[in-house]
């Protein structure tokens, strides 16, 4: 049911305002209201009808202005608008006075459901080795540091010692001139000096293209590393992948117990050989691919199934590459890993390991000033190298990496206290930083 | 954004597959709509007065989780926030980090005239392109308006670079805005304290505003809350960056959280974050300690979730690595950065010049440019389309095979008998395994250079021009 209604009409009925009465108005363009009744009055309706209102009440206006009258004083004095809003300025939106009360609510991540395989390197005596310690890492349910889940194990550092001299940038080679060509005393600086969790002796001269040292003299290294330092290690071969599988079994005997890491298996050379050399003397494997979450998941298939490695005894390096040269693949391909593990797939949830040194390759890393010249000065390479090991090594750690093979003291340093304080463990003097744009510096 | 299949965004298009946008088809537009690589007002037609309706809808649904908000004004502009996702493999980050360097007011004027050019003029070459920094911000150490308004004003005389305005007092933040009103600064910050005040300020001039509640999300959500209803989004959030220890932990968290409950669709408190690893300074007396915290710190917000940051060290060790970082982070991993393959001439080669061969991944062609560019080297250089893969993984990949090399040379209409004087090639050293397939393919001798371009120029100096010419 519609009634109409005059304007005459419109003012009387609002004298004595009875919203009731105006449910489901609509005004028409000739001034006449169209009511239909039932129900309240709800405030969208009244807002839109006081909006139908005020337009007409502006077109009223303008013909009274247009027959002489002034309106716009009327209107002022009417609601208090005196003065005419500064011209230039924003309008005036509703200042308030007390702050709107809120509560930030966040929810923890569901679907990270399986938590990453736990891996413990290194054996005491109490488990047929020698080592002082062990170092365990993985088992965690969620990204690192995050707030879902507590991170079981901090990470852990790896330092870099060779089997020979080789060519280093020269801020790395500084801190290891005394050592260069004995491998335990290197690991014992590494340890001693350097605060490293575990060493990793890279028997590179035993490559065929190199020194060709056979793998019994190799073994030899080994050895000694193992008597110079009481940490877990490490053992890596040349990276031959003819060479590799004799070394690396060769290494693995004289270890045996130890729960070393043998680096690496990888899909382009008889993995098969390296696991069974794990299984056979008790030791663990590093699974290595190249930035291909589908070669690496291939790969920890074939250790396991083909192998018969148990999972508590594979780490994987999905590969490292530099700041600057190709770091966007290397921390996606990790994050993307990481995050398949804590959602169920169970090819990849084991804990990471990259070879962070391999920041010593990117030209800013080492290069005494830039090859350009349109290049703004490039500083001092004794600051820009570890800083490039540290920056390359704490993304990766940001997207799931667990440990870290190394070589400058103060990356290892920097980077250790970078990722133990998101872990949690580094206490500091509080600071106040409410007042920070004041701080003297 | 709130649909994920060019399907949902289809149904709000015109549907006359009418090409304007450049596109054959509505649905294939669609599908940029949902990858972000085209914006809605590319469809022209759309913007018709009967499609308002719709067009307003799907702006709705396509608008970014994140906010974004503009700094500044014409080319110097720059835009923060506008995410999509929480990992960038699931789309791409968009509006990389905006790196704001500080300058302040009690320097004295030539020591901040230097600053403010050694910042805005650092640059670093890479991939084609050179990294910069963005902004410089203007702290009010002073706490005096007339002290800040002639800073604010000589760093305006020195940089179009954006600014953000550093105090927590009004009265200094207005000075400084009355100054520097028509460059669209930011302001920094609004707290529980001063909120009232810098609102008021925010709207007056219509400037985006910090609000900074440190280590108080409530309070930061509340902020974000009431100048929403105030009636501005153009916020940004400081959650507080607090430089060591467990309160460095709680920082990483709160970004986080923040993050989190942005992109699952909390618009109250979805704004870009801003970081100031800056507090590493309050930390650290010795400034390589300093500037390297700075930059760990940096590193850190960059990756996760920082859309602006303000820092101190200028360092380039410093600089280099974080310039370096939130390129890695923000470039798009969906596409490999490119250069058109063909030809190039470097100098201004002649016959008697080498032909060079490279990949078109941009990261080894901008390398090995430069690298022979800056020595003075004249040659041609082709850069072989690899479909974006550098020149060692192609070769293993197969991207780049002798067939490949052949094609390409003789695509940009060069023949190697004609055109040089030594029909000879060079390839890279990292694929000297095809030196032999080379040969037999283009029946030119093919030489192999060095692994790293960088010693091209020793290599020349030794095995250029060939003996037997
Ligand atoms: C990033 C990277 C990738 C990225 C590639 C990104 C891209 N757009 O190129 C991705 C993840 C896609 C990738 C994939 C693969 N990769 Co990959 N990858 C790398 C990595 C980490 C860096 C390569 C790089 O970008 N270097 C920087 C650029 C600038 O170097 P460049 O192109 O070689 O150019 C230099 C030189 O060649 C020289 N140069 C270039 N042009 C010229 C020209 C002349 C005339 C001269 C003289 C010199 C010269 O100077 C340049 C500057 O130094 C390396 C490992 C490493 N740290 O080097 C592995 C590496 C190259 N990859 C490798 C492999 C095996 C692969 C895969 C086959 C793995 C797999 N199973 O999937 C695939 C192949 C994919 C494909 N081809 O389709 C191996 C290659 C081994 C080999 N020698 O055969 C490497 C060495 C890793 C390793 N140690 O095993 N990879
Ligand atoms: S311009 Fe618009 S209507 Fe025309 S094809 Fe593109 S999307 Fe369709």
């Amino acid at each position: 049911m519609t009634k109409k209604m005059k304007l005459s009409q419109l003012s009387d009925m609002l004298q004595d305002l009875d919203v009731e009465s105006l449910e489901g108005v609509t005004i028409e363009g000739d001034i006449e209201l169209n009511i239909s009744g039932g129900g309240g009055l709800n405030p969208a309706l009244a807002y839109a009808l006081g909006h139908e209102i005020s337009q007409i009440s502006l077109h009223m206006a303008n013909i009274g202005r247009m027959l002489g009258f002034p309106a716009e004083e009327l209107f002022a004095s009417a609601f208090g608008m005196a003065e005419a809003p500064q011209a230039g300025q924003a309008p005036t939106s509703p200042m308030m006075q007390e702050l709107l009360d809120s509560k930030f609510e966040v929810s923890k991540i569901d679907n990270w459901k399986s938590p990453i395989q736990e891996v413990t390197l290194g054996a005491t005596s109490d488990d047929g080795g020698s080592r002082k310690s062990t170092v365990t890492i993985g088992g965690e349910n969620a990204l690192p540091y995050y707030f879902d889940a507590e991170m079981p194990h901090r990470n852990y550092v790896t330092m870099d010692v060779f089997d020979m001299p080789i060519g280093m940038a020269k801020a790395v080679k500084v801190n290891y001139e005394d050592v260069i060509s004995d491998p335990a005393e290197w690991a014992k600086k590494v340890v001693r000096d350097f605060n490293a969790d575990m060493v990793t002796i890279h028997l590179i001269s035993t490559d065929p293209l190199i020194n060709d040292t056979s793998a019994k003299e190799a073994a030899k290294v080994v050895e000694d590393v193992l008597q110079a330092v009481d940490v877990p290690i490490v053992i890596g071969g040349s990276g031959n992948p003819e060479k590799d599988p004799e070394v690396l079994e060769k290494a693995a005997e004289v270890s045996e117990g130890e729960r070393v890491l043998l680096a690496s298996a990888s899909l382009n050379l008889d993995y098969e050989r390296i696991a069974k050399a794990a299984m056979d003397y008790g030791h663990n494997v590093l699974s290595w691919t190249q930035l291909e979450i589908n070669a690496q998941k291939e790969l920890n298939r074939k250790l396991m199934k083909q192998c018969n490695v148990p999972r508590e005894r594979i780490v994987m390096d999905p590969t490292t590459a530099a700041l600057g040269y190709g770091l966007d693949y290397a921390y996606t391909n990790m994050e993307r890993i990481r995050l398949a593990g804590l959602m169920g797939d169970d090819e990849l949830t084991f804990p990471m390991s990259s070879g962070t040194t391999n920041a010593w390759g990117a030209r800013e890393a080492w290069m005494v000033s830039s090859p350009l010249n349109q290049d703004s000065d490039w500083g001092p390479r004794e600051y820009r190298g570890p800083i490039w090991e540290i920056v390359t090594g704490l993304a990766l750690s940001l997207a799931g990496n667990d440990m870290f093979m190394m070589m400058h003291p103060t990356s290892v340093q920097v980077l250790k206290e970078i990722t133990q304080t998101l872990y949690g463990s580094i206490e500091a003097e509080e600071i106040d930083i409410s007042n920070w744009i004041g701080a003297e510096v | 954004m709130k649909i994920n299949s060019p399907l949902e965004a289809y149904k709000y298009l015109p549907g006359t597959n009418c090409g304007e946008c450049g596109e054959q088809t509505c649905m294939a537009f669609a599908a940029h709509l949902i990858d972000r690589s085209m914006d809605l007002t590319d469809c022209t037609p759309i913007l018709e007065d009967k499609f308002k309706k719709k067009f307003e809808e799907l702006d709705a649904l396509l608008a970014p989780e994140i906010r974004e908000v503009e700094i500044g004004v014409g080319d110097n502009a720059v835009k923060i926030g506008g995410d999509d996702v929480l990992y960038r493999h699931k789309l791409t980050f968009f509006n990389q980090t905006t790196y704001a360097y500080d300058v302040s007011d009690t320097m004295d004027e030539k020591e901040l005239v230097e600053r403010v050019k050694y910042i805005q003029e650092f640059k670093k070459f890479y991939v084609g392109n050179f990294l910069t920094a963005d902004m410089i911000a203007v702290r009010s150490s002073s706490d005096d308006p007339e002290k800040f308004a002639a800073a604010v004003k000589k760093v305006m005389e020195n940089t179009d670079l954006s600014l953000v305005l550093c105090s927590f007092n009004p009265d200094v933040l207005k000075a400084g805005l009355e100054v520097s009103k028509d460059r669209n600064p930011l302001l920094y910050a609004a707290n529980k304290d001063n909120w009232k005040e810098v609102a008021d300020l925010a709207m007056n001039y219509d400037v985006p505003v910090t609000l900074f509640a440190p280590n108080d999300l409530d309070m930061l959500k509340s902020l974000a809350k009431t100048f929403a209803e105030m009636g501005t989004e153009k916020l940004v959030l400081d959650p507080g960056t607090f430089p060591t220890g467990k309160q460095l932990k709680q920082t990483f968290t709160n970004f986080i959280k923040v993050r989190r409950a942005g992109i699952d669709g909390d618009r109250d408190i979805a704004y870009p974050i801003m970081a100031v690893p800056f507090t590493a300074w309050m930390a650290h007396d010795d400034p390589v300690s300093a500037s390297y915290w700075e930059t760990v710190v940096a590193s850190v917000f960059t990756i996760k979730y920082g859309d602006i940051m303000i820092l101190h060290s200028t360092e380039p060790y410093a600089m280099l690595p974080e310039l370096h970082i939130r390129d890695t982070i923000y470039t798009d991993p969906r596409k490999p950065v490119t250069v058109d393959p063909g030809m190039y001439k470097v100098g201004e080669p002649t016959a008697e010049s080498p032909v060079l061969v490279t990949t078109n991944f941009a990261l080894t062609y901008y390398t090995v440019e430069s690298d022979i560019s800056s020595n003075k080297i004249d040659c041609y250089l082709w850069a072989i389309d690899t479909e974006g893969i550098g020149v060692e993984a192609a070769v293993a990949g197969g991207q780049l095979t002798a067939e490949k090399i052949k094609k390409g040379i003789e695509e940009s209409g060069f023949d190697l008998k004609k055109d040089t004087t030594h029909n000879t090639v060079i390839i890279p050293g990292l694929a000297a395994r095809l030196q032999g397939d080379v040969e037999d393919a283009t029946g030119a001798s093919v030489l192999v250079g060095p692994a790293d371009s960088g010693r091209i120029p020793g290599w020349m100096e030794k095995n250029w021009p060939p003996e037997n010419k």
